[in-house]
């Protein structure tokens, strides 16, 4: 296998477990029987969790980062407000992670998501599965081209609605990078009303997960953009220098 | 140290469709992908002890969790990473080390179909005892929960792991022991919950 010396081993940052959401948060209510009552035990990361899968670009179709028309079999589009979602991919060094498999899933633009479990009277668009898939470019750069998803009820309270939002999930180079967030809409008001948002405590972090209308990269009687950077960890910069120099 | 320039960004929790996102197949979206990614750890021959890796995840009531993803991530039988950043040897090249599966929706039950891993350095001077790690995501989890399955027939590594070795509590340490369920079988139940939950890691 091709050998990256990018990709090389080192101990990853710990994580700030207090700008993470806890695992216990009674708003949100299912938390209260799937979360640990320990707390998890640390230690630092050995080469288990450092190295990880990697990724091809042979596994991607032409249109998996395309949700507007990759479910369609007849050629026509989702229906509802075309967008772009970019941005990068960087670890918490700044440095842009490419290579990274990153994966979406959300609603339709009625808030309906396409799901055996799912009982929201909205209905499904025929034209819309709400999967997408792509791997960050050598900058960490990336780019889906979808619908913007509507809010939905869930059962939660007597009357809980998430906000808008796209869930990403995403695979750096090391397992212990391995993170499942929410992109959500700047301006939106049910951010704020929003128990599963609000399992994260600091409000900076919670704004780390709003994205950005981006008027630039919008395309004229097209589509709109937002911007959403994502972080995962960094390498503990000594180790990793170290290491470098050893190769 | 200079203390890092970006926050990670914070998890959210994968929620009820998260099958939609990572194993679209098994919620009938068939068309899109060719198939579901980390379906399978072998796309050949492998070397070592093919074995079966299975277990339910328990709620704190007891429940099975009916709607949980479940990653797996080892070393081939050789104790070598299929990864760019392995520079010991190569690994298996039948042999991704990566697998995903959906809890199944009546059971719970998550199995993998992969190889007993080798054992794996720890620093320079130590081994460790030969281990999967599984990182476990579902609706009510709020961050990705870790956790490592070792082999109930691999006492004497285990008896010098170096993360075994400082759980203080041996019925914590009985949590990270997937047992013999038959021949080439292991069956490694996690309980969220309750006496005998399982054992986390923040690594
Ligand atoms: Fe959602």
């Amino acid at each position: 296998m091709m050998r990256k010396p990018d990709a090389a081993n080192g101990s990853l940052l710990a994580r700030d477990r207090d700008w993470h959401p806890k695992a216990r948060t009674p708003a949100y209510k299912t938390s209260r029987l799937r979360s640990p009552s320990a707390a998890p035990l640390q230690f630092p990361t050995t080469l288990s969790e450092e190295t990880g899968p990697v990724f091809g670009h042979d596994i991607l179709g032409p249109l998996d980062h395309d949700l507007i028309r990759n479910f369609s079999t007849t050629g026509d589009t989702a229906i509802g407000p075309r967008m772009r979602v970019h941005g990068k991919l960087l670890d918490e060094n700044g440095r842009g992670i490419s290579g990274a498999l990153i994966e979406v899933w959300q609603a339709n633009a009625g808030g309906r998501y396409r799901h055996k479990n799912e009982g929201y009277l909205a209905p499904l668009d025929p034209n819309f599965g709400g999967c997408g898939r792509t791997i960050s470019g050598p900058d960490g750069s990336y780019s889906f081209l979808t619908v913007k998803p509507a809010p939905y009820p869930w059962p939660n309270g007597p009357n809980s609605w998430r906000p808008a939002h796209i869930h990403f999930s995403v695979f750096g180079p090391s397992f212990a990078q391995r993170l499942i967030t929410q992109m959500y809409f700047e301006g939106d008001p049910l951010i704020a009303l929003c128990p599963i948002v609000g399992s994260i405590d600091n409000p900076d972090a919670i704004d780390a997960l709003i994205s950005d209308l981006d008027m630039d990269q919008s395309v004229p009687m097209d589509m709109l953009a937002y911007r959403f950077d994502i972080v995962l960890r960094g390498r503990n910069q000594t180790q990793f220098e170290n290491r470098m120099e050893g190769l | 140290m200079e203390p890092p320039k970006l926050k990670e960004s914070p998890s959210q929790t994968a929620g009820p469709y998260v099958h939609i996102g990572c194993t679209p197949s098994f919620t009938g979206i068939t068309d899109v992908y060719p198939s579901d990614l980390g379906a399978s750890l072998k796309t050949g021959p492998v070397e070592g002890t093919e074995i079966v890796l299975s277990g339910v995840i328990f709620d704190g009531n007891g429940d099975p969790v009916l709607d949980a993803m479940i990653e797996i991530w080892q070393p081939d039988a050789a104790g070598l990473f299929n990864a760019p950043s392995e520079n010991r040897g190569d690994a298996d090249p039948h042999f991704t080390g990566w697998g995903r599966c959906a809890s199944d929706p009546e059971t719970g039950e998550f199995r993998f179909d992969t190889v007993k891993p080798g054992q794996v350095p720890f620093g320079r001077d130590q081994m460790q005892a030969p281990h999967v790690c599984l990182w476990i995501v579902a609706r009510g989890i709020n961050i990705g929960l870790q956790t490592r399955a070792y082999f109930e027939d691999e006492s004497a590594a285990n008896a010098t792991d170096p993360i075994l070795c400082t759980i203080a509590t041996p019925s914590s340490v009985d949590t990270l022991i997937a047992k013999v369920d038959g021949p080439n079988r292991y069956r490694f139940d996690i309980h969220l919950q309750g006496p005998r939950e399982t054992v986390f890691f923040d690594m």
